[in-house]
């Protein structure tokens, strides 16, 4: 077998080990730090009665293994338990937030993930000159606040001050795709105002990286004109480094989307999550951490899986 | 009188430096250089580092790397001044009149793309060639150029070859667009002495063949004197002379060159094996952790008290295992070592502060031997302490008599090692070996990483040194030159096992063993004609065989 | 010794924060959960920010906010930074199984997005200002330990290491006289953005309702609790954002001096 099959085949199965690992530590999490998990969510003024019988609903009793192994049965079925705080199935709620997550997160992407790179390439391309310092300035003020933050200045100036958009996402299926757009401007703003700075350093650093090797300067010293040296030499090169990097910041927008929900009201996971931990509704923090930090692994696999791809000594070996 | 291919007047390149807690200062490399080169000819640029000579071949093609700019003179290839050309003519210039061979071919290849194609590209691109020609006349040149399998060569990627192989490939590359002049910078100094050779003449012969003009830029006198048929000697910037190979090599006017010329031909009278060795080998086998096979096999060598034994070798041969071996480094799976009449434990941990006293190392890279953080005076101070508990005063004497003996005045005990230079750093390295006051030093390629002038001072150093204290050196090399200059006996190394071994004019002199042969005669000589000597030699053999 | 003038401004404002937060209760001009006037009044002599949404002076609750959240979070970086570098430079020079166990671990717990670990965890434990240092500290430090073991490791390869080996020199000295000199640089550019991250990461959990409670002010807090004013045209719940923004940009810039000052003890290569 090629070996550079077999080294992605590895990667992939340390991405599961890793994934069921980290299912253990978000379970641990949850039900075996120190504290008395009932008495938590009840407070201090629950009978020894609704006590029990909420040890009892939650299963508490039993021993943390065979809990863990009932409740990852569960999920490998596709069922992710019942939340505590309603009774509803957890699956079946997450289903369309689950979208509406995804289609935020999608339309931040498509808008952050291009504009990157041609920032990126901007400010190689004069590097140390103005355009390379404004951005890199701009840059150093969007990671210096937090996403909430951003969020509200971005409310403050274009919503309310000018009016341009509305302050807050509500999503329903009856409106149309213009609609829906206009709803999540200003959330897809601000993340992407997030990733975009993080992702610009990034492509920064690696297209830089590939520029200054020395069969760049071969290329040069053949004559050929800079615009096709990019195109035939560096290009090739970079790409990997590139998607690498931009997959790295889309694991990053994961975590990003939940803070931007809360800030907008948007019907998205991210913001069911964090309701349910102020409930302190364990069945769905467990279930949304797992798929939260599935997406995450799942994304970071897929750049290493791309690094692997890409380099020429792995795919062609001696 | 045919028109020079190359005339260079009054060159002048600057450059930006960037002084440490300073301001970013502009300064002058090269102070109006002149020279013409005619068609067909080679014209060899020697210097030491710093002297300029990338510099100005890469200025030829009007180019300067990294924040270096040409600042004054003119360049004229085929009557054209190209310092005053736009850029589209410099790019019509480059790659088709006028190539580059690198030092590095493993970094100026582009790693994702196959051989053929970038051997190719410039000629296509620049309009001499078009593909299937251009593909033609690169496998003529594989094969010209001696490389195995020329046909199919260029399908490979360049982490598939090896490194003299890809060095040959980057010849072709740029030979293959037919161009008026070709700028070789050290194309010969990264690969291994036997490797170094085939290399060299694959490069004389195509030079001769396509009656191609090239500027070869070296620091190694004796390699350029092979190929060349002028020798321009640059130093700091400047010329200090200029004539024929042989006016150069034979008659040199200048002291500076003259002192280049006379490198390492060192004398020393060879010492006789007394009766006790200070350090004693027997029977040392070893492997690293892990792998499956030996990597040194029987070793027996034996080492007498302010003698110097030379272990020869190239890469891979095991002479710098052997001494993390001795050194306990690492721990050997059979054998012995004896030091000063006492057996020396395997494992570094388990010696006697006296054992680690007396065995001293001095490594390659006097960067990377200092820490950086700490002033010459602690770093020679340290050992004093350590081992002799010397404090204050007493110390600081010591500290200045050791400056003095390694040939630094005063003044330097509160320097740290980035503000010397490369020489200074290498006395330095010493003195804190010496500080020890041992009985063997074991020299780990000292003199390698170095200038040829600055490599011979310390030499000279190391010899004077062995006199006044006493002390046996362990001298790892693969500089045969070095070998002749400094040792008392010798023990050739290859694939982890002693090929020869005995006193210096035993071992130099002939019958040779394979190996010992091939490796005494690929170190070039400051000779006329020794190239084609050489080889002719070689032919003869393999026909006699 | 001549510092850019970018540096200047960081540490300017940094020293100004900091000095701040430690006076808090001297400089505040009200209590920190004192009501002293009408709900959101514009700012004015009497109330240099204006007052917040339920009467307290701004300016005050501020003061008392940069206290609280450059406390925890200098409090939470101290804590990921020993972690951190400990167990890096132990793993490195260590090497083997040791450092293979340990780094696994790491890689495990970096696996998850420290947001997400945060909340799962904080869904069962009580939110005091301990456990938020603990658990911050406990995250962060997995960036730090990754950080401190390359930097140990490639000092450990270097032959100076190796020397001081060879000469007889025990572990201890070689940690603290070889190793760490050259180390220090690297690990205090990153300990300055490892506080940054704490200065955001604890803001957010407060403004998600799961970091400092109320009464007790915080940026983060300060902010979900005016958030409702900006739909008035009311800019309460921005001047916490304006206080991070500087105060993280200012370390940014003293970080980035320190980094470029000691690398050119080094022999100023720029």
């Amino acid at each position: 077998m090629h070996p550079i099959l077999k080294l992605v085949a590895q990667r992939v199965a340390l991405g599961i080990l890793l994934l069921f690992a980290a299912s253990i530590l978000i379970f641990a999490g949850t039900s075996i730090l120190p504290g008395d998990v009932a008495q938590q969510i009840l407070g201090q003024s629950a009978t020894p009665e609704a006590l029990e019988n909420l040890r009892r609903e939650l299963g508490l009793n039993e021993p943390p293994v065979s809990r863990y192994f009932s409740w990852l049965g569960g999920v490998l079925q596709g069922d992710l338990g019942t939340a505590l705080t309603n009774g509803r199935d957890i699956a079946e709620s997450l289903g369309s937030r689950l979208s509406n997550t995804l289609f935020l997160a999608f339309w931040a992407a498509v808008i952050s993930v291009p504009l990157a790179i041609f920032l990126g390439l901007l400010a190689v391309r004069y590097k140390d000159r103005w355009p390379d310092k404004l951005i890199s300035a701009v840059t150093l003020t969007t990671i210096s606040i937090p996403e909430f933050m951003i969020g509200y200045i971005l409310v403050y100036w274009v919503s309310i001050q000018l009016g341009w958009f509305p302050s807050v996402a509500i999503l329903n299926d009856s409106m149309s795709l213009g609609q829906k757009l206009n709803a999540i401007a200003i959330p897809v703003m601000v993340l992407t105002l997030v990733v975009l700075a993080h992702m610009m350093r990034m492509t920064r650093a690696a297209i830089l990286n590939v520029m200054q090797s020395a069969y760049i300067e071969t290329a040069e010293l053949k004559g050929m004109p800079m615009l096709k040296i990019i195109r035939k030499h560096a290009f090739p090169n970079a790409i990997a480094p590139i998607v690498n990097v931009v997959m790295i910041n889309l694991a990053y927008l994961v975590v990003g989307v939940v803070v931007v929900e809360v800030v907008f009201a948007y019907p998205g996971m991210g913001q069911y999550l964090v309701d349910h931990v102020a409930k302190r509704d364990i069945p769905v923090v467990q279930a949304c951490g797992l798929i939260f930090a599935a997406v995450y692994i799942g994304l970071n696999l897929v750049a290493d899986i791309v690094s692997i791809l890409a380099n020429p000594r792995l795919r062609h070996p001696k | 009188m045919t028109d020079p291919l190359l005339k260079v007047r009054g060159l002048k390149i600057g450059a930006t430096i960037y002084p440490p807690g300073e301001k970013a200062r502009d300064i002058e490399i090269v102070h109006g250089v002149d020279f013409d080169l005619a068609p067909g000819k080679v014209l060899g640029l020697i210097g030491e580092s710093g002297a300029g000579k990338s510099t100005i071949g890469l200025a030829s093609m009007a180019y300067g790397r990294g924040g270096v700019e040409i600042t004054g003179g003119s360049v004229e290839v085929n009557g054209r001044d190209i310092l005053q050309s736009g850029i589209r003519d410099v790019r019509r210039l480059r790659g088709a009149e006028v190539t580059y061979v690198s030092q590095s071919a493993a970094a100026s290849f582009n790693p994702a793309k196959k051989i053929m194609e970038q051997v190719t590209e410039a000629a296509i691109l620049q309009g001499k060639f078009g593909r299937k020609d251009a593909e033609a006349r690169a496998v003529e040149l594989f094969a010209k150029l001696g490389l195995p399998d020329p046909e199919n060569i260029g399908q490979r990627y360049p982490h598939q070859v090896s490194g003299g192989q890809l060095q040959r490939c980057m010849t072709a590359l740029a030979l293959c667009p037919e161009p008026d002049l070709v700028v070789f910078d050290e194309p010969t100094t990264a690969l291994d002495v036997t490797t170094q050779i085939d290399v060299l003449a694959a490069i004389k012969d195509a030079i001769r063949d396509t009656g191609v003009a090239a500027l070869y830029i070296t620091h190694d006198l004796a390699v350029v004197a092979q190929v060349s048929d002028h020798i321009m000697v640059l130093r700091m910037g400047e010329m200090v002379e200029y004539g024929t190979v042989d006016q150069i090599i034979n008659s040199p006017q200048e002291e500076y060159t003259q002192a280049l010329v006379s490198v390492r031909s060192i004398d020393h009278e060879e010492k006789q094996p007394t009766t006790n060795p200070v350090l004693k080998v027997e029977g040392i086998t070893a492997r690293y952790k892990g792998t499956s096979f030996d990597v040194l096999k029987n070793i027996n060598v034996e080492l007498y008290p302010g003698q110097t034994l030379a272990v020869v070798g190239e890469s891979g041969s095991g002479k710098s295992t052997l001494a993390r071996v001795i050194t306990g480094l690492l721990p050997p799976s059979a054998g012995k070592i004896t030091f000063d009449g006492r057996e020396l434990t395997p494992d570094l941990p388990t010696r006697p502060l006296e054992d680690l006293r007396e065995l001293q190392m001095i490594y390659q890279m006097a960067d990377t031997a200092m820490n950086p953080r700490q002033t010459v005076g602690t770093i020679i101070g340290r050992p004093l302490e350590f081992y002799f508990g010397l404090k204050g005063a007493e110390k600081q004497k010591r500290i200045q008599e050791l400056l003095d003996e390694i040939e630094l005045g005063t003044g330097f005990q509160d320097r740290y090692p980035a503000e010397l230079s490369g020489g200074q750093k290498q006395r330095v390295c010493i003195a804190r070996a010496l500080a020890a006051k041992p009985k063997l030093i074991i020299c780990d390629e000292v003199t390698s990483a170095l200038d040829p002038l600055v490599a011979d001072g310390i030499l000279k150093l190391l010899l004077n040194l062995q006199k006044i204290e006493d002390v046996a050196y362990l001298f790892i090399t693969h500089d045969l030159a070095t070998v002749r200059a400094i040792s008392d006996s010798i023990a050739v190394m290859y694939q982890g096992e002693v090929v020869r071994y005995g006193p210096k004019s035993q071992v130099m002199s002939p019958p040779f063993d394979d190996y010992t042969d091939l490796l005494l005669s690929s170190v070039p000589e400051m000779k006329l004609g020794w190239l084609e000597e050489v080889l002719a030699s070689r032919k003869m053999e393999s026909a006699g065989n | 010794m001549r510092i850019p003038v970018a540096a200047l401004i960081g540490l300017f404002f940094t020293s100004l924060f900091f000095l701040m937060a430690i006076f808090a209760p001297l400089i505040a001009p009200y209590g920190m959960a004192e009501v002293v006037g009408d709900v959101w009044e514009p700012p004015s002599d009497q109330f240099m920010l204006g007052t917040d949404n339920i009467g307290r002076d701004l300016l005050s609750r501020m003061i008392y906010g940069g206290q609280t959240t450059i406390f925890i979070a200098t409090a939470a970086t101290a804590l990921s930074f020993i972690t951190g570098s400990v167990l890096g430079f132990f793993a490195a020079v260590s090497g083997g199984w040791i450092d293979q166990a340990i780094s696994r671990f790491v890689d495990l717990i970096m696996s998850i997005p420290s947001l997400i670990f945060a909340l799962v965890v904080l869904s069962v434990m009580p939110t005091t200002v301990t456990i938020l240092v603990v658990l911050m500290g406990l995250l962060d430090s997995t960036r730090v330990f990754r950080l401190a073991r390359a930097v140990a490791v490639d000092i450990t390869v270097m032959d100076y290491v190796e020397a001081a080996r060879l000469r007889g020199e025990k572990t201890a000295w070689i940690i603290f006289r070889e190793i760490l000199p050259n180390a220090l640089s690297p690990l205090v550019a990153e300990m300055g953005l490892r506080f940054i991250f704490a200065v955001l990461f604890v803001s957010t959990l407060s403004f998600l309702g799961l970091g400092v409670q109320p009464p007790q002010a915080d940026w983060g807090g300060i902010v979900k609790e005016n958030k409702e004013g900006i739909n008035y045209g009311i800019a309460a719940a921005l001047y916490p954002a304006y206080a991070i923004a500087v105060l993280c940009i200012s370390i940014n810039l003293v970080a980035d001096w320190v980094l470029n000052r000691t690398t050119s003890l080094k022999g100023g290569r720029g």
